[in-house]
């Protein structure tokens, strides 16, 4: 009754026409795998590409690849099939894809669902309506202009006759698949489920509890594992005593993992996994472990010390990654200003930790997995297993949370590992304290801006620098830079038109695993320019926005040209998504209309504001606090978000309620520390997340566009931290540079 | 620690299992009797993913061990009655990743059980032990109020 049924490839009979990254042909053995089990009441239907399957009852069954993390995406994605299909929602069947590479990637971060497969998601949707009508001219023995499809059925346009999708599904499925070129999109203003606020697919289950997470897989003859991973980076077991964990009731093993050698990449950390009969007495058995640890280069790793050596070094020259005119060589006193920035590292704290089963067999491996990178997790653990990547099989649960960290497959990698050895199917489940101390770290950072002002009161130049160990550290070693990719991340790429302007990077050596957490290195780097634009507006007497206005200069799409810097612009042309100036400004006006309406504030309150571009959105922050006898209260935050057309309005809408959440969390109570390379928190009662109490009123001002799709789920959170310090200082005439403030206010 | 038999009563059901008393309500839900809908989170009290009902009232099921609820009612996600804050919940749409969501309705449900017609500062206070990572707390907030509205009319 509890246990997860292992779903079948839908119906072998069919035929089955396929026409993924590779684009036509044939192919048997599709996966429009579901863990959703009405997947497997279904026989009798016709798959009509990779991604859309119709039953002879007449129900559509719609292929997500990517993962469902909270963002909506079961949603998005199957609503734009529906539409370009004509599909009646109410016979929609989500069914959730396997790790495949003929979907294309899978890998669900960056924001890019919707902007990367809406385009070919339209396709999908309207090749099948294409076939479906063709079966139906044919049938009907008359032109194929003569029919159009609409609510899941076809219509002749003269005789008003009708076949619905089910009716016509078998036939449809044996036609030869249209050119994608041949077959026609609709106009934006004939959608009839793209823009719509669909409420969310998993909604009931979800409120019933019968939602399945990874947590929540169960398998028959399962064994259940927790593990005891090297406390620094680099060390391994010196020794283990597991007597009194084997007495532990229900403890069945214990096993030692091996620690992996080079780069940490996506390998599993070692350690010593205690198995049991529950999680409970996993937890139990592994507590009773005695262990001792060798020593590990990272020993000494004290983010303290770390910290201010990153501080002083962004105080002096580094590698220049973007120039504009000639370099400032004075700076005179009274018309120069300049302040240095810090992010602690963060963890991503998802509710549900990293948790796999894995059942490796003769045939291969199955896992299930809360991945939101199906395609790695098989790649990862074909290589750990030595496997062909065909053997590993991926179902990818509900994911709880996942923000980044569920990128990594690395607890994937331990059940695979553990099942193996065991030879039944094993779960590794994390607990709290193993997610917050075996993260991939959002890296520690420090930031220096000066600016000069002119003689008009406008600044001439500006001079940033930015450091923090790279990501590219967790996959090879001898990093020491940050990589091109990461200063796109929100510090190179602000399109500000001065005469003067030069940034720079400097070295930093990684001393943990260091991962991309959502909107990644725009953290750090709104939080310097968001800062410091406002530092520039008081001191020129303006308003923070007006100051935004004349430094980001007039209208214009800028391309950066001949500043020894080369845009990667989130993996997009800058054509199909420029950076606008134009769309900077339409949300400045927008915010400033917005605070215009707003209440006179109290004393002890303050509003502060920042903008920020990532993801290739334009999102616009304002943020009302009070700080009463060093007590923060965040009374208001309004955002205004430009992310092209969007899909479902309501999930933008969510989505960008919880950046705002995540980004005043970070702001207000995030730190990760390390001292003898071991990190220091290790729950909630020391790596706190904002609660209901502290959350304040949140309006989200949808900015309409006619812009392709952008992304959504990463571009709330950038200019969150700096509205929020530069309301402290509205309120209170205090600046306050270095995250997180609960060291210093009471929040 | 010895195993035993329990006797465990869970949306008016009986379960008789074999399991070490202290084991914690949580993991013999989740891992024995197979209801899944309660959550891990924290495992300390903190984060009110796992809130259960122990005779009506709130508990967390990470913390609260299988002889602490001998011959007492214990509900769960999957059995409580609260089609009203569901109808509210699925109204405001606040679910994200949903992971947290039974947690939050148990201690919302509790607190209408015992007060229909909260007051903001008695939200605040009733739902400050669940954490939603998601950030969905103003539409909690709002679900709840709705509830406590219709409470209020009716």
């Amino acid at each position: 009754m509890t246990t997860f049924t292992a779903v079948e490839n839908i119906s072998r009979r069919d035929v089955l026409k396929l026409f993924g990254a590779a684009g036509g042909g044939l192919a048997l053995g599709a996966t429009g795998l579901a863990w959703s089990p009405m997947a497997l009441a279904q026989d009798n239907q016709a798959m009509m590409n990779l991604f859309i399957a119709i039953g002879e009852d007449n129900k559509v069954y719609l292929t997500c690849h990517r993962s469902e993390m909270g963002q909506g995406i079961r949603t998005g994605i199957p609503q734009i099939l529906a539409d370009e299909l004509e599909a009646d929602w109410d016979n929609v069947v989500v069914i959730q894809g396997l790790a495949d590479k003929r979907y294309g990637s899978q890998n669900t971060d960056g924001s890019r669902s919707i902007r990367k497969h809406y385009t070919r998601m339209r396709q999908m949707g309207a090749v099948a309506r294409t076939m479906l009508e063709q079966t139906a001219a044919a049938k009907w023995q008359v032109p194929v202009s003569e029919v159009y499809a609409k609510s899941s059925k076809v219509f002749h346009k003269s005789s008003n006759k009708s076949l619905t999708f089910g009716e016509l599904a078998l036939d449809a499925g044996k036609q030869t698949v249209p050119a994608i070129e041949s077959v026609r999109l609709k106009s934006d203003s004939d959608f009839t489920h793209i823009g719509q606020s669909k409420t969310i697919v998993d909604m009931q289950d979800m409120l019933n509890g019968k939602a399945i997470y990874g947590y929540d897989i169960k398998l028959d003859g399962m064994v259940y594992a927790s593990i005891s991973r090297p406390p620094v980076l680099g060390s391994d077991v010196a020794s283990l005593d597991d007597t009194e964990a084997r007495k532990v009731v229900g403890v069945i093993d214990v096993i030692q993992l091996p620690v992996p050698k080079g780069a940490p990449l996506f390998q599993a950390l070692g350690g010593v996994a205690v198995i049991a009969t529950n999680t409970w007495s996993a937890m139990q058995g592994r507590k009773a472990l005695k262990l001792t640890w060798t020593a590990s280069v990272n020993d000494r790793h004290d983010t303290d010390k770390y910290m201010a050596e990153l501080v002083a070094k962004v105080k002096t020259p580094g590698k220049v990654m973007r120039q504009l005119g000639d370099s400032v060589q004075k700076w005179p006193k009274e018309s120069t200003l300049n302040a240095v920035y810090t992010v602690p590292y963060l963890t991503h704290a998802m509710m549900e930790p990293p948790v796999a089963t894995a059942n490796v067999t003769a045939q291969g491996c199955e896992l299930w997995s809360s991945t939101q990178t199906p395609q790695s997790t098989q790649q990862t653990v074909a290589a750990a297993l030595g496997l062909q990547e065909d053997n590993v099989k991926v179902n990818v649960t509900l994911l709880g949370g996942g923000f980044g960290r569920k990128s990594k497959p690395d607890f994937s990698v331990e059940a695979a590992m553990l099942s193996q050895r065991l030879n039944k199917p094993v779960k590794v489940s994390w607990t709290r304290e193993d997610e917050i101390q075996h993260g991939y770290y959002h890296a520690i950072s420090a930031q220096f801006y000066q600016a000069k002002f002119d003689g008009n009161n406008k600044v001439d130049a500006l001079l940033a620098r930015t450091g923090f160990p790279s990501i590219s550290s967790t996959f090879a070693e001898g990093v020491e830079m940050p990589s091109a990719g990461e200063l796109d991340l929100g510090f190179t790429d602000v399109p500000l038109a001065l005469p003067q302007i030069r940034l720079e990077a400097v070295k930093a050596v990684a001393r943990t695993r260091i991962g991309w957490m959502r909107s990644v290195c725009n953290i750090q780097h709104a939080f310097g320019i968001g800062s410091f634009v406002d530092e520039l507006a008081v001191k020129a007497q303006k308003p923070c926005i007006q100051m935004w206005r004349e430094m980001l200069g007039a209208p214009r799409k800028e391309t950066f040209a001949d500043q020894g810097f080369s845009y990667g612009n989130y993996g997009e042309e800058l054509a199909d998504h420029p950076v606008d100036v134009a769309r900077y400004h339409h949300l400045l006006d927008v915010m400033e209309a917005s605070l215009a309406k707003q209440p006179k504030v109290a004393k002890n309150q303050g509003w502060g504001f920042a903008i920020h571009r990532s993801f290739v959105s334009y999102v616009a922050v304002a943020t009302l606090v009070e700080v009463v006898d060093n007590k923060l209260q965040v009374l208001k935050s309004i955002a205004a978000i430009d992310a092209g057309l969007v899909v479902n309005p309501d999930r933008v809408k969510s989505q960008t309620e919880g950046a705002i959440i995540f980004g005043l969390t970070l702001a207000m109570m995030g730190e990760i520390s390390f001292k003898d390379g071991k990190v220091t928190q290790s729950n909630f009662h020391d790596y706190p997340l904002l609660r209901l109490p502290q959350c304040p009123d949140i309006e989200v001002i949808l900015v309409e566009s006619n812009a392709k799709p952008a992304g959504v789920g990463e571009p709330g959170v950038p200019p969150v931290a700096p509205s929020l310090t530069n309301a402290i200082f509205a309120a209170t005439g205090v600046r306050y540079r270095d995250l997180p403030l609960n060291k210093v206010l009471s929040v | 620690m010895t195993i035993s038999t329990q006797t465990l009563l869970v949306n008016g059901k009986n379960f008789t299992i074999n399991a070490d008393p202290n084991m914690p309500v949580l993991w013999a839900l989740r891992d024995i009797i197979g209801l899944s809908g309660t959550k891990f989170g924290c495992g300390s009290g903190l984060c009110g993913a796992c809130t259960i009902h122990v005779d009506g009232a709130p508990m967390r099921g990470c913390l609260t061990s299988l002889k602490q609820v001998v011959g007492k009612q214990v509900t769960t996600i999957e059995g409580v009655e609260a089609a009203q804050l569901r109808a509210k919940w699925a109204e405001y749409n606040v679910p994200q990743c949903g992971y947290c969501q039974a947690g939050q309705i148990m201690s919302a449900a509790a607190l209408l059980a015992t007060t229909p017609t909260p007051t903001d500062g008695q939200i605040d206070e009733a739902m400050a032990g669940n954490i939603c990572r998601c950030g969905t707390y103003p539409r909690i907030k709002a679900a709840i109020k709705a509830a406590a509205t219709e409470n209020a009319e009716a």
